[in-house]
């Protein structure tokens, strides 16, 4: 397996030095312990924005550091969360004094990590709030797993709480909308190919020449099943469909429709499987009112995407639309 | 003739041993139902555990299983951190600044750190987690502890072969906690690193207790 790096070990404290390089008008970039917190944090009045995780999900998190999203990413080792150690500094650099919501996404080590990093915060006297973030339906809810898991969605819980954030809502309000977002919003991936762990050095998992894992996680975890590949249209369908009836939408609901890229996946077949996404919400008298099509989660060079809806109302579109300037994500500012 | 920080320190030592040695292994176990991620992170953590063991030599085998702890939540990241670093902060706790560590102190200081892992972790037995090692491990230790002529080693040795034993068992499981709950049936079949990790570290337990005899 060809790989663009040097050295397995140094993989994210070489990736994340040439993202502090690449982006120092907006963000520092801390080395050890390692978190990427926003150039002009703490911002006085504002609440606090912090998430993180593994890494190899570029431009999750780092990328959404700036203004109108996060004010600190905290990346762990690829594919493991990151360690208290690094959460409690980027936590208290995110703090004026209005407190600070974590955004973690629902895997065992994220939050058992966010959990005790929270704890060590509280301890300080920082108010922290957590919004967990489980919006894959390929995993059934239940008490024989760890619950869904955190995907698509995160990236727009980041966005629109973000937001609340800047235009000065609360600690509680911040928090709420995060949570009304993942309330609102859900996602399913495929893969066409594995991704290869630079560490382990072998793909994650198996997939034959033919075959595609439908409900995949950004880990490579597995999802619902295994099928023959077939063409963009069958595949969206398979994958809009468990989303749309998740979600309960109607005719006349109108969504954000976020089709991602797991990282080796070109933009041109992106946008076939959202012209086909947009058709068939349509068809189902669906408005899809605002859209994202890009890399913006990713698992390494997996091939395959996602596709995330977000149920919207007139305060989450507004705070969607309102202002971004990251790394990744940038409009208005 | 109890267990002192010598003892706790070869312990150690001979769990970094170990993690280095079966890293791939377990970064193999790992794969096909977790995230390949488990042997890289209990090196690391361990190794780093070494450092600051060599930095700041502890005085009592509870300063060092602490210190153990703090290093482990604060390195290794993923489950496995916070989970042994609990395990480890409760069994310092129970061990508090003993210098004499006799067979009933060790028993109880075992069930403390697996009453850690099920507390942070909220697995049970069966799920296909590091509990199906520890559990059977703390009620082997705890029998021999019980039994005539229970000695620290003994407890230590028990504890082990249940524990390699308990990993074993793990096999034919479904798992219903961590990552590899979601593969649901397709987990059956596959051994739990965590599991076996366990077993790794309570052997190196066991192994430096032998040498104190």
């Amino acid at each position: 397996m060809k790989k663009l790096i040097n050295d397995p070990k140094a993989v994210v404290d070489e990736s994340v030095e040439g993202f502090g390089l690449a982006h120092a008008d907006l963000v520092t970039v801390h080395p050890d312990p390692k978190y990427i917190v926003r150039k002009d944090a703490p911002m006085a009045g504002k609440v606090g924005l912090v998430s993180g995780g593994g890494s190899g999900h570029e431009p999750l998190h780092g990328g959404y550091v700036g203004k109108g999203m996060l004010d600190a990413a905290v990346p762990g080792a690829v594919f493991t969360s990151p360690t208290p150690d690094q959460i409690l500094p980027a936590t208290l650099a995110s703090n004026s004094g209005a407190g600070v919501v974590h955004i973690v996404k629902n895997y065992t080590g994220d939050v058992l990590n966010f959990e005790t990093a929270a704890e060590l915060a509280q301890a300080e006297g920082v108010e922290v709030r957590t919004v967990l973030v489980n919006d894959d339906v390929a995993v059934q809810d239940s008490l024989y797993t760890a619950g869904r898991r955190g995907v698509g969605g995160t990236v727009l819980v980041e966005k629109i709480a973000g937001a609340a954030a800047e235009r000065g809502d609360d600690l509680d309000a911040v928090a709420a909308i995060g949570d009304r977002v993942n309330q609102n919003v859900r996602s399913m991936g495929v893969a066409l190919t594995a991704c290869t762990v630079p560490h382990a050095g072998v793909p994650s998992f198996e997939l034959e020449d033919n075959e595609i894992e439908i409900g995949i996680g950004i880990h490579g975890e597995p999802g619902r099943q295994k099928i023959p590949m077939e063409p963009a249209d069958g595949i969206t369908d398979r994958l809009l469909d468990p989303v749309v009836s998740d979600l309960g939408l109607a005719s006349g609901d109108k969504v954000l429709l976020f089709v991602n890229g797991m990282g080796g996946t070109p933009q041109s077949e992106l946008y076939i499987v959202y012209r086909r996404a947009v058709h068939r919400l349509e068809e189902q008298g669906v408005s899809v009112e605002r859209s994202l099509v890009g890399n913006y989660i990713t698992s390494l060079e997996m091939q395959g995407c996602s596709i995330t809806v977000l149920k919207l109302d007139d305060e989450m579109t507004a705070l969607w639309d309102a202002p971004v300037h990251t790394a990744a994500l940038r409009w208005g500012a | 003739m109890g267990l002192d920080v010598g003892w706790a320190v070869r312990w150690l030592t001979l769990s970094a041993e170990a993690m280095a040695e079966h890293r791939v292994e377990l970064i193999e176990l790992d794969r096909p139902i977790g995230d390949s991620d488990h042997g890289e992170n209990m090196d690391r953590g361990f190794k780093a555990v070494m450092d600051k063991l060599a930095e700041a030599p502890p005085e009592t085998a509870g300063a060092a299983l602490k210190l153990t702890a703090m290093t482990l939540m604060s390195k290794v990241g993923g489950a496995a951190g916070p989970l042994y670093g609990t395990a480890f902060l409760r069994a310092a706790t129970a061990l508090g600044d003993a210098a004499d560590i006799d067979a009933g102190t060790l028993a109880t200081a075992l069930t403390a750190a697996r009453d850690g892992i099920v507390a942070r972790g909220k697995a049970e037995s069966g799920d296909k987690t590091m509990v199906d090692a520890w559990t059977p491990a703390v009620d082997a230790g705890s029998a021999a502890a019980g039994a005539d002529g229970g000695s620290p080693g003994r407890v230590l040795a028990a504890a082990a072969d249940a524990a390699e034993a308990g990993a074993v068992s793990t096999d034919p499981m479904q798992a219903r906690k961590g990552r590899a709950s979601y593969l649901g049936e397709r987990s059956i079949g596959h051994r739990d690193p965590g599991a076996v990790s366990t077993a790794l570290i309570l052997r190196a337990a066991a192994e430096a207790a032998e040498g104190a005899a």
